[in-house]
Protein backbone atom coordinates (compact mmCIF):
# COMPACT_ATOMS: atom_id res chain seq x y z
CA UNK A 1 0.00 0.00 0.00
CA UNK A 2 2.84 2.40 0.77
CA UNK A 3 4.15 1.94 -2.77
CA UNK A 4 0.77 2.87 -4.20
CA UNK A 5 0.60 5.95 -1.97
CA UNK A 6 4.07 6.98 -3.04
CA UNK A 7 3.13 7.10 -6.72
CA UNK A 8 -0.16 8.92 -6.18
CA UNK A 9 1.61 11.42 -3.96
CA UNK A 10 4.21 12.22 -6.63
CA UNK A 11 1.42 12.64 -9.13
CA UNK A 12 -0.46 15.13 -6.93
CA UNK A 13 2.64 17.21 -6.23
CA UNK A 14 3.31 17.41 -9.95
CA UNK A 15 -0.03 19.12 -10.63
CA UNK A 16 1.12 22.35 -8.87
CA UNK A 17 -2.42 23.02 -7.71
CA UNK A 18 -1.54 22.08 -4.15
CA UNK A 19 1.40 24.51 -4.18
CA UNK A 20 -0.82 27.34 -5.44
CA UNK A 21 -3.39 26.56 -2.75
CA UNK A 22 -0.76 26.64 -0.01
CA UNK A 23 0.64 29.90 -1.40
CA UNK A 24 -2.82 31.49 -1.48
CA UNK A 25 -3.48 30.57 2.17
CA UNK A 26 0.01 31.68 3.18
CA UNK A 27 -0.31 35.10 1.56
CA UNK A 28 -3.79 35.79 2.94
CA UNK A 29 -2.77 34.74 6.46
CA UNK A 30 0.37 36.88 6.42
CA UNK A 31 -1.46 39.93 5.05
CA UNK A 32 -4.23 39.61 7.66
CA UNK A 33 -1.66 39.50 10.43
CA UNK A 34 0.02 42.62 9.06
CA UNK A 35 -3.29 44.50 8.83
CA UNK A 36 -4.37 43.91 12.41
CA UNK A 37 -2.41 43.59 15.61
CA UNK A 38 -5.18 41.89 17.59
CA UNK A 39 -4.53 38.24 16.94
CA UNK A 40 -8.05 37.22 18.04
CA UNK A 41 -9.58 39.39 15.33
CA UNK A 42 -7.20 37.95 12.77
CA UNK A 43 -8.13 34.42 13.76
CA UNK A 44 -11.80 35.37 13.38
CA UNK A 45 -11.20 36.68 9.85
CA UNK A 46 -9.18 33.58 9.05
CA UNK A 47 -12.04 31.46 10.37
CA UNK A 48 -14.33 32.86 7.68
CA UNK A 49 -11.78 31.94 5.00
CA UNK A 50 -11.33 28.49 6.48
CA UNK A 51 -15.06 27.79 6.66
CA UNK A 52 -15.68 28.77 3.03
CA UNK A 53 -12.50 28.13 1.09
CA UNK A 54 -11.17 24.95 2.70
CA UNK A 55 -14.30 22.83 2.07
CA UNK A 56 -14.67 24.21 -1.46
CA UNK A 57 -11.08 23.53 -2.46
CA UNK A 58 -11.21 20.09 -0.82
CA UNK A 59 -14.28 18.91 -2.70
CA UNK A 60 -13.29 20.31 -6.10
CA UNK A 61 -9.68 19.14 -5.96
CA UNK A 62 -10.63 15.66 -4.71
CA UNK A 63 -13.25 14.96 -7.37
CA UNK A 64 -11.07 16.26 -10.19
CA UNK A 65 -8.12 14.24 -8.93
CA UNK A 66 -10.21 11.08 -8.60
CA UNK A 67 -11.43 11.25 -12.17
CA UNK A 68 -8.02 12.21 -13.51
CA UNK A 69 -6.51 9.14 -11.89
CA UNK A 70 -9.18 6.82 -13.22
CA UNK A 71 -6.63 5.32 -15.61
CA UNK A 72 -4.23 4.75 -12.75
CA UNK A 73 -6.95 3.03 -10.71
CA UNK A 74 -7.86 0.82 -13.66
CA UNK A 75 -4.23 -0.12 -14.18
CA UNK A 76 -3.75 -0.96 -10.49
CA UNK A 77 -6.91 -3.06 -10.34
CA UNK A 78 -5.50 -5.47 -12.93
CA UNK A 79 -2.40 -5.90 -10.73
CA UNK A 80 -2.11 -8.03 -7.61
CA UNK A 81 -3.24 -5.24 -5.31
CA UNK A 82 -6.30 -5.27 -3.09
CA UNK A 83 -9.07 -2.87 -4.12
CA UNK A 84 -9.25 -1.55 -0.58
CA UNK A 85 -5.60 -0.52 -0.65
CA UNK A 86 -5.98 1.32 -3.94
CA UNK A 87 -8.95 3.27 -2.64
CA UNK A 88 -7.53 4.04 0.78
CA UNK A 89 -4.21 4.90 -0.86
CA UNK A 90 -6.01 7.48 -3.00
CA UNK A 91 -7.78 8.86 0.07
CA UNK A 92 -4.64 9.07 2.17
CA UNK A 93 -2.57 10.79 -0.46
CA UNK A 94 -5.23 13.37 -1.31
CA UNK A 95 -6.00 14.03 2.36
CA UNK A 96 -2.36 14.27 3.38
CA UNK A 97 -1.43 16.63 0.56
CA UNK A 98 -4.39 18.96 1.21
CA UNK A 99 -3.68 18.95 4.96
CA UNK A 100 -0.02 19.70 4.31
CA UNK A 101 -0.95 22.65 2.11
CA UNK A 102 -3.25 23.90 4.87
CA UNK A 103 -0.62 23.52 7.59
CA UNK A 104 1.98 25.33 5.51
CA UNK A 105 -0.48 28.02 4.36
CA UNK A 106 -2.26 28.83 7.61
CA UNK A 107 -0.55 26.89 10.38
CA UNK A 108 3.02 28.08 9.92
CA UNK A 109 2.33 31.85 9.67
CA UNK A 110 -0.31 31.93 12.42
CA UNK A 111 1.93 30.00 14.81
CA UNK A 112 4.77 32.38 13.95
CA UNK A 113 2.71 35.53 14.53
CA UNK A 114 0.75 34.34 17.56
CA UNK A 115 1.15 30.87 18.95
CA UNK A 116 -1.84 30.73 21.27
CA UNK A 117 -4.64 28.24 21.82
CA UNK A 118 -7.00 29.90 19.34
CA UNK A 119 -4.46 29.54 16.51
CA UNK A 120 -4.03 25.88 17.39
CA UNK A 121 -7.81 25.37 17.46
CA UNK A 122 -8.07 27.03 14.04
CA UNK A 123 -5.41 24.67 12.71
CA UNK A 124 -7.22 21.69 14.19
CA UNK A 125 -10.68 22.61 12.85
CA UNK A 126 -9.26 23.34 9.39
CA UNK A 127 -7.62 19.92 9.18
CA UNK A 128 -10.78 18.18 10.36
CA UNK A 129 -12.87 20.10 7.83
CA UNK A 130 -10.45 19.17 5.04
CA UNK A 131 -10.76 15.49 5.95
CA UNK A 132 -14.57 15.66 6.15
CA UNK A 133 -14.93 17.24 2.74
CA UNK A 134 -12.37 14.95 1.11
CA UNK A 135 -14.49 12.05 2.40
CA UNK A 136 -17.67 13.57 1.03
CA UNK A 137 -16.00 14.23 -2.32
CA UNK A 138 -14.84 10.60 -2.55
CA UNK A 139 -18.40 9.53 -1.86
CA UNK A 140 -19.73 11.69 -4.67
CA UNK A 141 -16.97 10.41 -7.00
CA UNK A 142 -17.91 6.75 -6.60
CA UNK A 143 -21.63 7.45 -6.90
CA UNK A 144 -21.39 8.21 -10.59
CA UNK A 145 -19.19 7.50 -13.60
CA UNK A 146 -19.55 10.99 -14.97
CA UNK A 147 -16.97 13.57 -13.93
CA UNK A 148 -19.28 16.57 -14.32
CA UNK A 149 -22.02 14.90 -12.29
CA UNK A 150 -19.58 13.99 -9.53
CA UNK A 151 -18.28 17.55 -9.28
CA UNK A 152 -21.89 18.71 -9.23
CA UNK A 153 -22.76 16.43 -6.32
CA UNK A 154 -19.61 17.43 -4.46
CA UNK A 155 -20.37 21.14 -4.95
CA UNK A 156 -23.90 20.49 -3.75
CA UNK A 157 -22.48 19.08 -0.51
CA UNK A 158 -20.42 22.22 -0.08
CA UNK A 159 -23.29 24.54 -0.97
CA UNK A 160 -25.66 22.70 1.35
CA UNK A 161 -23.39 22.63 4.37
CA UNK A 162 -21.88 26.09 3.95
CA UNK A 163 -24.97 28.08 3.00
CA UNK A 164 -28.28 26.24 2.84
CA UNK A 165 -28.14 24.40 6.14
CA UNK A 166 -27.82 27.62 8.17
CA UNK A 167 -30.86 29.04 6.45
CA UNK A 168 -32.90 25.93 7.16
CA UNK A 169 -31.82 25.98 10.80
CA UNK A 170 -32.81 29.64 11.18
CA UNK A 171 -36.13 28.89 9.52
CA UNK A 172 -36.81 26.11 12.06
CA UNK A 173 -35.91 28.37 14.99
CA UNK A 174 -38.07 31.23 13.72
CA UNK A 175 -41.02 29.01 12.87
CA UNK A 176 -41.26 27.53 16.36
CA UNK A 177 -40.34 30.38 18.69
CA UNK A 178 -42.73 29.20 21.41
CA UNK A 179 -41.00 25.89 21.91
CA UNK A 180 -37.80 25.17 23.83
CA UNK A 181 -35.53 24.41 20.88
CA UNK A 182 -32.09 24.42 22.51
CA UNK A 183 -31.66 20.68 22.53
CA UNK A 184 -33.18 20.33 19.05
CA UNK A 185 -30.86 22.91 17.49
CA UNK A 186 -27.96 21.32 19.31
CA UNK A 187 -28.87 18.01 17.70
CA UNK A 188 -29.44 19.63 14.31
CA UNK A 189 -26.02 21.27 14.41
CA UNK A 190 -24.43 17.84 14.71
CA UNK A 191 -25.69 17.20 11.18
CA UNK A 192 -23.55 19.97 9.77
CA UNK A 193 -19.75 19.63 10.06
CA UNK A 194 -19.18 23.28 9.09
CA UNK A 195 -21.38 24.48 11.96
CA UNK A 196 -19.63 22.17 14.41
CA UNK A 197 -16.27 23.57 13.36
CA UNK A 198 -17.56 27.13 13.60
CA UNK A 199 -18.90 26.57 17.11
CA UNK A 200 -15.72 24.97 18.38
CA UNK A 201 -13.86 28.00 17.07
CA UNK A 202 -16.26 30.69 18.37
CA UNK A 203 -16.27 29.17 21.84
CA UNK A 204 -12.50 29.13 21.80
CA UNK A 205 -12.43 32.83 20.88
CA UNK A 206 -14.85 33.53 23.76
CA UNK A 207 -17.27 35.64 21.75
CA UNK A 208 -20.16 33.29 22.36
CA UNK A 209 -21.77 36.09 24.36
CA UNK A 210 -22.61 37.53 20.93
CA UNK A 211 -24.63 34.45 20.20
CA UNK A 212 -27.41 35.26 22.70
CA UNK A 213 -29.36 32.78 24.71
CA UNK A 214 -28.62 29.76 22.52
CA UNK A 215 -25.00 30.84 22.56
CA UNK A 216 -24.98 30.69 26.32
CA UNK A 217 -26.57 27.28 26.17
CA UNK A 218 -23.90 26.10 23.73
CA UNK A 219 -21.24 27.55 25.95
CA UNK A 220 -22.64 25.57 28.82
CA UNK A 221 -22.70 22.43 26.73
CA UNK A 222 -19.79 22.75 24.34
CA UNK A 223 -17.53 24.81 26.59
CA UNK A 224 -17.15 21.96 29.00
CA UNK A 225 -14.66 19.23 28.20
CA UNK A 226 -17.41 16.73 27.44
CA UNK A 227 -18.79 19.20 24.89
CA UNK A 228 -15.44 19.41 23.13
CA UNK A 229 -15.10 15.64 23.08
CA UNK A 230 -18.68 15.33 21.83
CA UNK A 231 -18.25 17.75 18.93
CA UNK A 232 -14.88 16.35 17.94
CA UNK A 233 -16.16 12.79 17.90
CA UNK A 234 -19.15 13.84 15.78
CA UNK A 235 -16.72 15.46 13.35
CA UNK A 236 -14.65 12.27 13.25
CA UNK A 237 -17.84 10.38 12.43
CA UNK A 238 -18.31 12.86 9.59
CA UNK A 239 -14.92 11.76 8.27
CA UNK A 240 -15.36 8.03 8.71
CA UNK A 241 -18.97 7.47 7.60
CA UNK A 242 -18.74 8.94 4.07
CA UNK A 243 -15.40 7.28 3.32
CA UNK A 244 -16.70 3.98 4.65
CA UNK A 245 -19.80 4.22 2.46
CA UNK A 246 -17.62 5.21 -0.50
CA UNK A 247 -15.33 2.22 0.10
CA UNK A 248 -18.31 -0.14 0.23
CA UNK A 249 -19.53 1.17 -3.12
CA UNK A 250 -16.06 1.11 -4.66
CA UNK A 251 -15.50 -2.54 -3.69
CA UNK A 252 -18.55 -3.50 -5.73
CA UNK A 253 -18.04 -1.11 -8.62
CA UNK A 254 -17.50 -2.28 -12.19
CA UNK A 255 -14.66 -0.53 -13.94
CA UNK B 1 -6.72 -23.95 -14.21
CA UNK B 2 -9.47 -21.36 -14.65
CA UNK B 3 -13.13 -22.24 -14.56
CA UNK B 4 -16.18 -20.09 -14.99
CA UNK B 5 -19.22 -21.62 -13.30
CA UNK B 6 -22.60 -20.22 -14.38
CA UNK B 7 -21.26 -16.69 -14.61
CA UNK B 8 -23.86 -14.07 -15.45
CA UNK B 9 -23.48 -10.32 -15.62
CA UNK B 10 -26.16 -7.71 -16.07
CA UNK B 11 -25.58 -4.03 -16.67
CA UNK B 12 -28.93 -2.64 -15.63
CA UNK B 13 -31.19 -4.45 -18.11
CA UNK B 14 -28.52 -5.43 -20.59
CA UNK B 15 -27.38 -9.01 -20.19
CA UNK B 16 -23.66 -8.99 -20.97
CA UNK B 17 -23.03 -12.59 -19.92
CA UNK B 18 -25.55 -15.35 -19.44
CA UNK B 19 -24.62 -18.44 -17.47
CA UNK B 20 -21.23 -18.93 -19.01
CA UNK B 21 -19.62 -22.18 -17.91
CA UNK B 22 -16.14 -22.63 -19.26
CA UNK B 23 -12.96 -24.48 -18.32
CA UNK B 24 -9.58 -23.18 -19.36
CA UNK B 25 -6.67 -25.55 -18.99
CA UNK B 26 -3.02 -24.79 -18.63
CA UNK B 27 -0.69 -25.26 -21.63
CA UNK B 28 -3.56 -24.51 -23.99
CA UNK B 29 -4.18 -21.46 -26.07
CA UNK B 30 -7.73 -20.20 -26.48
CA UNK B 31 -9.15 -17.92 -29.13
CA UNK B 32 -12.08 -15.98 -27.70
CA UNK B 33 -14.22 -14.84 -30.57
CA UNK B 34 -17.62 -13.30 -31.13
CA UNK B 35 -19.14 -10.22 -32.75
CA UNK B 36 -18.76 -6.72 -31.28
CA UNK B 37 -20.59 -6.36 -28.01
CA UNK B 38 -21.01 -10.08 -27.49
CA UNK B 39 -19.37 -10.02 -24.06
CA UNK B 40 -15.74 -10.95 -24.78
CA UNK B 41 -14.21 -8.04 -22.90
CA UNK B 42 -16.73 -8.42 -20.08
CA UNK B 43 -15.71 -12.06 -19.72
CA UNK B 44 -12.04 -11.06 -19.51
CA UNK B 45 -12.82 -8.29 -17.05
CA UNK B 46 -14.70 -10.65 -14.76
CA UNK B 47 -11.65 -12.91 -14.75
CA UNK B 48 -9.50 -9.96 -13.65
CA UNK B 49 -12.01 -8.81 -11.06
CA UNK B 50 -12.54 -5.48 -12.81
CA UNK B 51 -16.18 -6.39 -13.31
CA UNK B 52 -17.96 -8.36 -10.61
CA UNK B 53 -20.39 -11.02 -11.88
CA UNK B 54 -24.06 -10.73 -10.90
CA UNK B 55 -24.15 -14.45 -10.20
CA UNK B 56 -21.92 -17.48 -10.56
CA UNK B 57 -18.31 -17.87 -9.60
CA UNK B 58 -14.88 -17.98 -11.16
CA UNK B 59 -12.25 -20.39 -9.88
CA UNK B 60 -8.55 -19.85 -10.37
CA UNK B 61 -6.45 -22.83 -9.35
CA UNK B 62 -9.64 -24.15 -7.72
CA UNK B 63 -9.96 -21.07 -5.53
CA UNK B 64 -12.82 -18.61 -5.83
CA UNK B 65 -11.48 -15.26 -6.99
CA UNK B 66 -14.18 -13.17 -5.31
CA UNK B 67 -12.52 -10.97 -2.65
CA UNK B 68 -9.17 -12.39 -3.63
CA UNK B 69 -6.39 -10.45 -5.35
CA UNK B 70 -3.28 -12.58 -4.99
CA UNK B 71 -4.16 -14.69 -8.02
CA UNK B 72 -3.61 -11.66 -10.25
CA UNK B 73 0.13 -12.17 -9.77
CA UNK B 74 -0.27 -15.07 -12.16
CA UNK B 75 -1.99 -13.10 -14.90
CA UNK B 76 -0.40 -10.87 -17.50
CA UNK B 77 -3.10 -8.67 -18.98
CA UNK B 78 -3.00 -6.63 -22.13
CA UNK B 79 -6.10 -4.41 -22.34
CA UNK B 80 -7.90 -3.54 -25.55
CA UNK B 81 -7.36 0.16 -24.98
CA UNK B 82 -4.40 0.79 -22.72
CA UNK B 83 -5.12 3.73 -20.43
CA UNK B 84 -2.21 4.99 -18.39
CA UNK B 85 -1.52 7.94 -16.09
CA UNK B 86 -0.93 10.86 -18.44
CA UNK B 87 2.04 12.57 -16.89
CA UNK B 88 4.08 9.46 -16.29
CA UNK B 89 6.89 8.47 -18.66
CA UNK B 90 7.28 4.96 -20.08
CA UNK B 91 10.32 4.34 -17.88
CA UNK B 92 8.50 5.43 -14.73
CA UNK B 93 5.54 3.26 -15.66
CA UNK B 94 7.74 0.18 -16.09
CA UNK B 95 9.53 0.93 -12.81
CA UNK B 96 6.22 1.37 -11.03
CA UNK B 97 4.88 -1.92 -12.29
CA UNK B 98 8.03 -3.69 -11.15
CA UNK B 99 7.67 -1.99 -7.78
CA UNK B 100 4.03 -2.94 -7.34
CA UNK B 101 4.66 -6.61 -8.00
CA UNK B 102 6.34 -7.88 -4.89
CA UNK B 103 8.56 -10.49 -6.52
CA UNK B 104 10.02 -9.27 -9.78
CA UNK B 105 12.70 -11.99 -9.68
CA UNK B 106 12.73 -12.92 -13.31
CA UNK B 107 11.58 -9.99 -15.35
CA UNK B 108 11.10 -10.63 -19.04
CA UNK B 109 12.16 -7.50 -20.93
CA UNK B 110 12.34 -9.16 -24.33
CA UNK B 111 9.48 -7.15 -25.78
CA UNK B 112 10.82 -3.85 -24.43
CA UNK B 113 14.02 -4.58 -26.32
CA UNK B 114 12.26 -5.88 -29.43
CA UNK B 115 9.99 -2.83 -29.67
CA UNK B 116 12.96 -0.55 -28.83
CA UNK B 117 10.94 1.07 -26.07
CA UNK B 118 14.03 1.92 -24.02
CA UNK B 119 14.84 4.56 -26.66
CA UNK B 120 11.72 6.52 -25.72
CA UNK B 121 11.81 5.77 -21.99
CA UNK B 122 11.42 9.42 -20.99
CA UNK B 123 8.43 10.11 -23.25
CA UNK B 124 5.24 10.93 -21.38
CA UNK B 125 2.28 8.59 -21.84
CA UNK B 126 -0.05 11.28 -23.20
CA UNK B 127 2.39 12.03 -26.04
CA UNK B 128 2.31 8.46 -27.35
CA UNK B 129 0.53 7.30 -30.49
CA UNK B 130 -2.08 4.54 -30.27
CA UNK B 131 0.33 1.96 -31.65
CA UNK B 132 3.11 2.84 -29.23
CA UNK B 133 0.67 2.62 -26.35
CA UNK B 134 -0.28 -0.81 -27.60
CA UNK B 135 3.41 -1.79 -27.59
CA UNK B 136 3.73 -0.59 -24.00
CA UNK B 137 0.64 -2.61 -23.03
CA UNK B 138 2.11 -5.72 -24.66
CA UNK B 139 5.50 -5.23 -22.99
CA UNK B 140 3.84 -4.84 -19.57
CA UNK B 141 1.68 -7.94 -20.06
CA UNK B 142 4.72 -10.12 -20.75
CA UNK B 143 6.99 -8.40 -18.21
CA UNK B 144 6.41 -10.68 -15.24
CA UNK B 145 6.50 -14.10 -16.85
CA UNK B 146 2.97 -14.81 -15.66
CA UNK B 147 1.69 -18.36 -16.28
CA UNK B 148 -1.59 -16.99 -17.65
CA UNK B 149 -1.67 -14.40 -20.42
CA UNK B 150 -4.86 -12.56 -21.29
CA UNK B 151 -4.58 -10.53 -24.48
CA UNK B 152 -7.50 -8.39 -25.60
CA UNK B 153 -7.05 -7.59 -29.31
CA UNK B 154 -3.25 -7.70 -29.11
CA UNK B 155 -2.47 -6.91 -32.75
CA UNK B 156 -4.99 -4.10 -33.32
CA UNK B 157 -3.27 -0.85 -34.26
CA UNK B 158 0.24 -2.27 -34.55
CA UNK B 159 2.40 -1.92 -37.64
CA UNK B 160 3.20 -5.14 -39.59
CA UNK B 161 6.74 -5.48 -38.20
CA UNK B 162 5.54 -5.13 -34.60
CA UNK B 163 2.69 -7.57 -35.24
CA UNK B 164 5.26 -10.16 -36.30
CA UNK B 165 7.42 -9.50 -33.23
CA UNK B 166 4.40 -9.84 -30.95
CA UNK B 167 3.18 -13.00 -32.68
CA UNK B 168 6.60 -14.62 -32.37
CA UNK B 169 6.60 -13.76 -28.68
CA UNK B 170 3.13 -15.21 -28.19
CA UNK B 171 4.10 -18.45 -29.97
CA UNK B 172 7.26 -18.68 -27.84
CA UNK B 173 5.26 -18.28 -24.64
CA UNK B 174 2.69 -20.79 -25.87
CA UNK B 175 5.43 -23.39 -26.39
CA UNK B 176 6.58 -22.76 -22.79
CA UNK B 177 3.27 -24.20 -21.61
CA UNK B 178 1.43 -21.04 -20.65
CA UNK B 179 -2.30 -20.60 -20.71
CA UNK B 180 -3.26 -18.02 -23.31
CA UNK B 181 -6.59 -16.34 -23.81
CA UNK B 182 -6.65 -14.16 -26.91
CA UNK B 183 -9.45 -12.18 -28.46
CA UNK B 184 -9.16 -10.86 -31.96
CA UNK B 185 -11.15 -10.18 -35.06
CA UNK B 186 -8.22 -11.08 -37.28
CA UNK B 187 -8.92 -14.78 -37.54
CA UNK B 188 -5.83 -15.59 -39.60
CA UNK B 189 -3.70 -14.46 -36.66
CA UNK B 190 -5.62 -16.72 -34.31
CA UNK B 191 -5.08 -19.69 -36.60
CA UNK B 192 -1.36 -19.49 -35.89
CA UNK B 193 -1.55 -18.50 -32.26
CA UNK B 194 -4.26 -20.66 -30.71
CA UNK B 195 -5.28 -24.25 -30.39
CA UNK B 196 -8.86 -23.93 -29.13
CA UNK B 197 -11.89 -21.84 -30.06
CA UNK B 198 -14.33 -20.31 -27.60
CA UNK B 199 -17.20 -18.61 -29.38
CA UNK B 200 -19.63 -16.41 -27.53
CA UNK B 201 -22.67 -14.68 -28.93
CA UNK B 202 -24.98 -12.30 -27.06
CA UNK B 203 -23.35 -13.24 -23.78
CA UNK B 204 -23.86 -16.96 -24.22
CA UNK B 205 -21.20 -19.59 -24.80
CA UNK B 206 -21.92 -21.15 -28.19
CA UNK B 207 -18.92 -23.28 -29.00
CA UNK B 208 -15.87 -24.59 -27.18
CA UNK B 209 -13.58 -27.09 -28.84
CA UNK B 210 -10.22 -27.39 -30.56
CA UNK B 211 -9.61 -25.61 -33.85
CA UNK B 212 -8.85 -28.98 -35.43
CA UNK B 213 -12.27 -30.32 -34.42
CA UNK B 214 -13.99 -27.19 -35.70
CA UNK B 215 -12.27 -27.50 -39.07
CA UNK B 216 -13.26 -31.15 -39.36
CA UNK B 217 -16.86 -30.47 -38.37
CA UNK B 218 -17.24 -27.77 -40.98
CA UNK B 219 -15.02 -29.32 -43.67
CA UNK B 220 -13.04 -26.12 -44.01
CA UNK B 221 -9.28 -25.70 -44.13
CA UNK B 222 -9.05 -22.15 -42.84
CA UNK B 223 -10.20 -20.99 -39.45
CA UNK B 224 -11.96 -17.90 -40.78
CA UNK B 225 -14.06 -19.95 -43.22
CA UNK B 226 -14.72 -22.60 -40.58
CA UNK B 227 -16.07 -20.03 -38.14
CA UNK B 228 -18.30 -18.40 -40.70
CA UNK B 229 -19.69 -21.85 -41.62
CA UNK B 230 -20.19 -22.69 -37.95
CA UNK B 231 -22.11 -19.45 -37.37
CA UNK B 232 -24.30 -20.12 -40.40
CA UNK B 233 -25.01 -23.65 -39.19
CA UNK B 234 -25.99 -22.31 -35.77
CA UNK B 235 -28.30 -19.75 -37.37
CA UNK B 236 -29.88 -22.45 -39.48
CA UNK B 237 -30.45 -24.70 -36.48
CA UNK B 238 -31.97 -21.89 -34.42
CA UNK B 239 -34.28 -20.84 -37.26
CA UNK B 240 -35.48 -24.42 -37.64
CA UNK B 241 -36.10 -24.93 -33.92
CA UNK B 242 -37.95 -21.62 -33.64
Amino acid sequence: MTRVIKYIFYDILRTRFIILYAAFLFISTCSLFQLDSDSNKVVLSLLNIVLMVVPLVSVVFTTIHFFNSYEFIELMLAQPVHRKFIFLGEYMSVAVSLCMAYIIGIGVPSLLFSADSSAITLLFTGIILTLVFVSLAFLSSVLTRDKAKAIGIALLFWFYFSLLYDGLLLWVVYSFPDYPLEKVTLALIAFNPVDLARIIMLLQLDISALMGYTGAFYKEFFGSNTGMIFSTSILILWIILPIWAALRIFLKKDL
Amino acid sequence: MISFVDVSKKFNKLKALEQVTLDLQTAKSYALIGPNGSGKTTLIKTLLGLVLPTSGEILFDEKNIAHDWKYREKIGYMPQIGRYPDNMSIGQLVDMMKNIRQDPEKVDEELIDAFKLYKIYDKRMHALSGGTRQKVSAALAFLFNAPVLVLDEPTAGLDPVSVEILKEKIIAEKSRGKLLLITSHILNDLDELTSDVVYIFEGMLQYNNTIQALKEETNEKRLSKAIVTMIKQKELISSVTE
